[in-house]
């Protein structure tokens, strides 16, 4: 037939591809971006570049959760920590004057300590994950589709199920509040602050004082 | 949900109090600020009476078993109440001597209180968490909040440094139970164990992560780094705070985790609690000795006391007809060592004066003839501390031993009374300095009446309890019938 | 539109692609067909919008404006696009490169992507997705790393300080503008865009401006404020800090500024019109025959009524100073909100006509 001989794709590796297996290329294509952009994030010798690859990783991981068909999560990590936590990070890497010398001194002293906690993880993570817990989990899985609501989901546990742990993680932000507030607010002396209220209300009579004199004699 | 809600009323009611100070405090001038005080006493008051009022006599559970309400959740959140009350008290004093009076320092004292109430009953890993996280993180602030004190602040960083270190360690634990168990319910934990003996190693990788962690937060050795720099280093009132009210929280969170989710792991916990109990007995009560700073001093005073603490938590499978009374005994310590513990902080706040926090063993030479009614009461609180008869803290030590020889565990106690031995000498010094050395300063106490009066009540109670512990006893007895 | 592009495909590409394939490649195309229907027009706005402002602005000051190029000016924004073309990009010599090149993609490409979401009428929509609203608060908040990154990696310090305020302001602001689309949710029970629309369904009284006017102005404000527009544009401040974060770009580089800088007050529009005004719903009661319908012409109304007030605030106001900036943001729209929350939420509740019965 003469449509054969164009195709360019072999037709084995056509077969394959469906839905399932376009999902796990994207899982590995993000997945090598976030362990990439995380190991770009404690090598990279430029602090506001190891700061531009933890956005990277973050992106990353949320395009991970979004295969995960856990949209909210996803675009939430975007939205708290791409778009708020890490610019104020990125604010503060930049200005400071970092002394990367410095900071880089401990990197190859304390490399073997690193290394051994992180083979001691593996190891117990690889055990967790290999004893066969994982696998019935994986079994379960179930895939929602696109009419699905992670969103409503999540609310409804979240205010039922998990309600008295969630209203006490509201207390903690609030008492986070408190202590930045009270740890950082002193009324300094030295500032010239201005007081917008004051400025506002201001009157005339306040700032002009209308003086009637008697016109001098000539 | 109605009876739900009504089950944490005296949470409800403490965090609408808290918030509403807050808003108050904020608005006031500040030479009012005692009237936030005052407020703050009252919302634990109230928040007291309503414990009391609804005390369980059954386990209850609420909000999708997160919540517990039993007996001995009851009884702690009431021993943590009374003891905050005395707390503020002291710390009032001393914040408005030093001249660091902020409202924020109750409002940090009411959340945190809020904390330990909702670790004492935690249904889930999840709650334990948070209630823990949330009176960690009220503590950090208030060690850091007198910021014009260079050691307050390092001792906050270390504070907070470690703690996150030591909740991080918590969570990874938490991960790992929650990872093979499929459940962060306590109860159904300790089913899943019991139905799942194969897992056994990995469960007890997930174990020692959380009992460091508990250890950590306890102060126990080798995880008591931050105790004596953070009891040093923060001001008095925040040093009495920490020393108190969070043990006996921290306890119940012990509790909940080798009780109510690692029963079936007893054997496991029990090996790394005592080689925790020995070396903290050991080192606290040495090094203590070497110290000349009485904030310090007491410090490791804690964590001897902590090694004690454990002991009595080790020894709960020892008598089974009566419940478990190790518990007990260990509920019993934890109690009446917070009290001696606010007392003898608060008799260093007694001692100090503007500009001079009377920190140094030798401020309290002389002090006999200075003062005798004082040197007393001082008297009372190191004897106790050190566990001589007739005071509360002999008994404490005294159930505690008891049972550990009922559990088979003889060795155990005879190392317990060796360090303890040794550690009466320290206490004993402070009684030497006061009763024979020549005062250096002939400066007289500057304490207010009534902090002298609630001083001396405390050192009365410790001589009460003393003389006639059965009562105090029996009801924790009562509740850790569990 | 899209028959015609299907039948376009039969004709060409279809007979060379395998049949399990068929699917996916109707869908790249028909994506990629759908895009360039949004972008193109965008973009023609985009260029069209700049010299709108100049007109608009002219008269308001008694000018005329641009006159020369082409009938009465018109061809004034192809000139421009051409004369920057044109111009050498220059890097200064101590600015960090690739940075420097990435952040004005960065600061276009968020608000490009924005539109994916964006429901024109109740059927056309790119993406329709559950978390539309969500998708939206992400990505404009994305947009100021193409700021910061600018001014940094410019290594200027007008640059510098420019992309400093900008991270503050636009940090202050976001939580503002996540606040009243809070209120948005609670009002409409949805995440959804459409069903946003569809939720405030009826004539001008209908729609959510009214029940959350504190929110709606609050949402404007800070939208201006969120694309560094007069009188919040302290991030450029040309009377303080030069240009602030593009004062070292040149040529196409800066356009693409310029252009994210258009392209985001268009989006602001385009949301204050969906998400308070009705979208394509029509202002007035449907039995009002040709006027009642609703239709994208309304929403294009809409889009450009707000786009007009964008132009008049900067003809209008003078600039904001730093500390009043965040004074507002902080201590005046955020307690606003989150009074208005509860309020809205009150609202929902007795379900009150004629929004929520």
């Amino acid at each position: 037939m003469e449509s054969d001989r164009v195709i360019v794709v072999p037709r084995c590796l056509l077969r394959i591809i469906n839905k399932k297996m376009f999902e796990l290329i994207v899982f590995y294509i993000f997945a090598a971006l976030l362990l990439t952009s995380a190991v770009m994030v404690i090598t990279m010798r430029n602090p506001v570049h190891a700061a531009l690859s933890l956005i990277l990783a973050f992106f990353s991981s949320a395009a991970i959760w979004l295969l995960l068909e856990a949209e909210f999560l996803a675009i939430v990590l975007v939205l708290v920590y791409v778009g708020a936590v890490m610019v104020l990070f990125l604010f503060v890497i930049m200005m400071l004057d970092i002394n990367l010398a410095k900071i880089r001194e401990g990197f190859i002293r304390f490399l073997p300590v690193g290394f051994l906690v992180a083979l001691v993880m593996v190891i117990v993570m690889g055990s967790i994950v290999g004893s066969g817990i994982i696998e019935p989990l994986l079994e379960e899985r179930v895939y929602y589709g696109p009419g699905f609501s992670n969103t409503q989901h999540l609310g409804q546990t979240l205010y039922t199920d998990y309600l008295y742990p969630f209203e006490i993680a509201g207390a903690i932000l609030l008492v986070a509040i408190i202590a930045a507030i009270s740890l950082t607010m002193r009324a300094r002396r030295d500032t010239k602050a201005q007081d917008p209220n004051r400025q506002v209300a201001v009157k005339r009579s306040d700032r002009v004082r209308l003086v009637s004199m008697k016109t001098e004699d000539r | 949900m109605l009876i739900e809600l009504q089950m944490i009323l005296p949470e409800i009611v403490l965090m609408s109090m808290a918030c509403a100070l807050l808003v108050f405090d904020a608005f006031i001038p500040s030479e009012r600020r005692h009237l936030t005080y005052l407020l703050a006493q009252l919302a634990l008051l109230v928040t007291a009476v309503l414990v009391v009022a609804s005390f369980p006599q059954i386990t209850e559970y609420a909000f999708n078993r997160t919540f517990v309400d039993d007996p001995m959740s009851g009884a702690v959140k009431a021993f943590i109440l009374v003891i905050t009350l005395f707390i503020f008290f002291y710390s009032h004093d001393y914040l408005k001597e030093h001249g660091i009076l902020k409202g924020e320092y109750f409002v940090l004292g009411l959340f945190a209180v809020l904390g330990m109430m909702i670790m004492a009953s935690a249904g889930s890993l999840l709650t334990i968490y948070l209630g823990l996280e949330l009176l960690s993180l009220c503590l950090y602030a208030m060690v850091a909040m007198h910021r014009d004190s260079p050691p307050a602040s390092e001792a906050a960083m270390k504070y907070f440094v470690l703690g996150a270190l030591a909740s991080g360690l918590l969570l990874y634990g938490i991960s790992i139970i929650y990872g093979i168990s499929g459940t962060l319910d306590l109860q159904e934990i300790n089913n899943y164990i019991l139905y799942n003996s194969e897992r056994l190693p990995m469960l007890v990788y997930g174990l020692v992560f959380i009992i460091v962690a508990i250890a950590f937060k306890l102060g126990a050795v080798p995880f008591h780094m931050w105790i004596p720099d953070v009891y040093q280093g923060a001001p008095t009132s925040v040093t009495l705070f920490i020393s108190s009210a969070p043990k006996i929280a921290a306890f119940a969170m012990t509790i909940r985790f080798v009780n109510d989710a690692f029963m079936h792991l007893t054997p496991e916990w029990q090996g790394i609690l005592i080689i925790l109990s020995i070396l903290s007995m050991a080192m606290g009560n040495i090094i203590a000795i070497a110290q000349s700073n009485i904030k310090r001093m007491l410090a490791y005073s804690t964590i001897a006391h902590i090694g004690f603490l454990l002991l009595g938590i080790i020894s709960s499978q020892s008598v089974s007809a009566t419940g478990v009374t190790g518990f007990a005994d260990a509920l019993f310590y934890v109690v009446t060592y917070a009290l001696m513990s606010i007392g003898a902080f608060g008799f260093v706040i007694l001692m100090g004066r503007k500009g001079h926090e009377a920190d140094e063993l030798d401020d309290y030479k002389g002090l006999a003839d200075k003062n005798p009614w004082f040197a007393l009461i001082m008297l009372i609180f190191m004897f106790s501390l050190a566990g001589v008869p007739p005071f509360v803290g002999f008994w404490a030590k005294w159930f505690v031993l008891k049972e550990i020889v009922a559990t088979g565990l003889a060795p155990l106690a005879v190392i317990a009374v060796v360090f303890s031995i040794i550690g009466a000498y320290y206490y004993l010094r402070v009684v030497k300095l006061m009763y024979f050395d020549k005062p250096v300063s002939m400066t007289a106490i500057k304490a207010t009446q009534t902090m002298r009066a609630v001083i001396s009540l405390n050192g009365l109670a410790i001589l009460l309890l003393g003389v006639s512990p059965g009562l105090l006893m029996t009801f924790c007895i009562e509740v850790m019938k569990l | 539109m899209i028959e015609l592009l299907h039948s376009l495909l039969d004709a060409t590409l279809m007979p060379l692609v395998p049949e399990s394939m068929h699917r996916i490649t109707y869908l790249t195309f028909e994506t990629v067909f759908k895009i360039t229907l949004i972008l193109t027009p965008l973009l023609l706005a985009v260029a069209y919008i700049t010299f709108a402002e100049r007109k608009i602005i002219g008269y308001i000051q008694c000018r005329i404006g641009p006159n020369r190029v082409g009938p009465r000016g018109w061809l004034q924004p192809i000139a421009d696009a051409l004369k920057l073309i044109f111009k050498e990009i220059i890097i200064p010599t101590g600015a960090n490169r690739n940075l420097f090149i990435i952040a004005p993609v960065l600061s276009l490409a968020p608000s490009l992507a924005a539109w994916a979401v964006i429901p024109f009428n109740d059927h056309l929509v790119l993406a329709d997705i559950n978390a539309g609203l969500l998708y939206i608060l992400a990505l404009t908040s994305l947009s100021v790393y193409g700021i910061i990154i600018a001014g940094w990696a410019s290594n200027s310090k007008y640059a510098f300080l420019g992309a400093m305020r900008s991270a503050a302001q636009i940090v202050a602001y976001e939580i503002a503008m996540g606040f009243a689309l809070v209120g948005v949710l609670i009002a409409s029970g949805s995440l959804n865009m459409g069903e946003i629309v569809a939720a405030q369904e009826g004539w001008l009284v209908h729609w959510f401006w009214l029940p959350l006017l504190p929110l709606c102005v609050i949402y404007f404000i800070s939208g201006v404020a969120e694309t560094n527009r007069a009188p919040f544009d302290v991030a450029e401040g040309e009377s303080e800090i030069v240009a602030g974060f593009h004062v070292d770009y040149s040529g196409m580089a800066f356009s693409v500024f310029f252009m994210a800088e258009y392209a985001n007050m268009i989006m602001i529009a385009a949301l204050t019109s969906i998400l308070f005004f009705g979208g394509w719903l029509s202002p007035f009661p449907e039995m009002i025959p040709i006027l009642g319908e609703p239709g994208l012409f309304w929403l294009l109304v809409k889009i450009s009524f707000f786009l007009f007030l964008f132009l008049w605030f900067r003809a209008t106001f003078p600039r904001y100073r730093y500390d009043q900036i965040m004074r507002l943001g902080w201590k005046i729209f955020i307690p606003i909100t989150i009074v208005w929350l509860i309020v809205a939420a009150v609202f929902v509740l007795i379900g009150l006509p004629p929004w929520f019965d």
